[in-house]
């Protein structure tokens, strides 16, 4: 099944959509793995509300595309090239270490892109931005409570977000890459232009790295496509593993 | 008491599945009733979290509900806009929250005030409590710590 998605409103809004669910996905295997309680009972929130942002844009998008087409069809039925995901959101969860570094570089993006979004041209888009904005303010809070703990915490928990800042960071360029698409988004009021997100990103994830006692990672390589339907190699396993059930047996309900 | 009374009423009625002590008029779930001139009843929800697992359990209680006071033509829709608030919870609401042990959400008003009095400790009524955990059993609720009684007990967070 091909899902061929037109319009760059509806482009931009399923990239929203996608980078919600892989990330909600991502998060929800951590079930019943957490370190501690609390944060299984947190990471699961946090998927669950990454997952109910997700479905609002799929709505979203199937409106603006004019295919009237299910959250399921968008979840299921479409092929990894088809997922227009940013790549940082499909990285492994690693250890806990990497999961929450992974959460501190997308939920201050998030946040700041839900936050322009509330003044978005689209009303339904900015409804969701206004929910959305006070969830991500949450996820942020939690990733930069437990960057603060780790970093600035014994020489093996720092070593080891050492290790999974330099690994992610360079994935951190394509959350702020223009396109065509973005370009289009801009002009008709819909969504804000990526590159403008940066600098508040910059302030406060410098801020929190440094009171962390963590140092920011330089990287040359600047790995890019996910908007293009280009992916890394763990997300194949990943969908594979999410889809096969509504594959393998068709409208099946719980 | 007219029809739309009627079953703003009834609707409202219905408890939250997630916190049953609540009904789904106190949270400020039930956001609009209309009925037009066939007779056909519009009811509109709204989500307190974006993926409110409790609301697709809302939506069918509250037409069945309606339905069985005898409007067939009921739709039931969930509406996004405005986003629903803690400021929605009505003073009853936060009442039954407390009473029902979890601390209500502070009023912070719709201009998202700055918050600047404590949670108060359902128990004990203590002021001295802190944040032990951001998450909760709930989307909606984070837990605390009562410094004078010790004791654990959920808040409903302000959002």
């Amino acid at each position: 099944m091909t899902l061929v998605v037109a319009g760059a409103a509806a482009v931009y809004t399923l990239r929203i959509a996608d980078d919600c669910l892989v990330l909600s996905h991502r998060l929800a295997q951590w079930s019943s793995w957490a370190p501690a309680l609390e944060d299984d009972v947190a990471l699961t929130n946090i998927a669950l509300d990454l997952l109910g942002q997700a479905r609002a844009m799929y709505a979203r998008t199937a409106e603006l595309d004019g295919t009237g087409r299910s959250e399921d069809d968008y979840a299921f039925m479409r092929e990894e090239r088809e997922f227009v995901n940013c790549q940082l959101v499909e990285q492994e969860n690693g250890d806990f270490a990497r999961t929450i570094v992974r959460q501190l570089l997308c939920s201050t993006w998030q946040l700041s892109q839900w936050q322009a979004l509330t003044t978005s041209t689209d009303a339904q888009v900015a409804a969701v931005a206004a929910r959305a904005v006070k969830e991500a303010a949450y996820h942020r809070d939690h990733a930069t409570d437990w960057t603060l703990r780790l970093g600035d915490g014994t020489d093996e928990s720092h070593r080891r977000m050492e290790t999974a800042l330099d690994t992610l960071w360079p994935f951190v360029d394509e959350l702020f890459e223009s396109d065509p698409v973005t370009r289009d988004v801009v002009t008709s009021g819909v969504g804000p232009d990526p590159e403008t997100l940066r600098r508040e990103w910059d302030a406060y994830v410098g801020h929190v790295l440094a009171d962390a006692t963590l140092t920011v990672p330089e990287s040359s390589w600047k790995p890019s496509g996910g908007r293009r339907g280009l992916h890394t190699e763990p997300f194949g396993y990943m969908l594979a593993e999410m889809q096969h059930l509504h594959r393998s047996f068709p409208g099946v309900t719980w | 008491m007219t029809a739309i009374d009627e079953i703003r009423v009834m609707a409202g009625a219905i408890p939250d599945p997630e916190l049953p002590a609540l009904t789904i008029a106190d949270l400020g779930i039930l956001r609009d009733v209309r009925i037009d001139a066939a007779g056909h009843v519009d009811i509109d929800i709204t989500p307190t979290y974006s993926g409110c697992p409790a609301l697709e359990t809302i939506r069918e209680d509250v037409e069945r509900r309606v339905r069985g006071q005898g409007y067939a033509d009921v739709t039931v829709r969930v509406v996004l806009s405005p986003a629903w608030t803690t400021e929605w919870m009505s003073e009853a609401g936060r009442i039954k929250l407390r009473e029902y042990g979890i601390a209500p959400p502070r009023a912070q008003g719709f201009d998202l005030k700055p918050l600047t009095v404590a949670v108060e400790c359902p128990r004990c009524d203590s002021t001295r409590t802190h944040e032990v955990a951001h998450f909760g059993s709930t989307q909606c609720q984070a837990v605390r710590r009562c410094d004078a009684c010790g004791e654990t007990f959920p808040h409903f967070k302000e959002h």
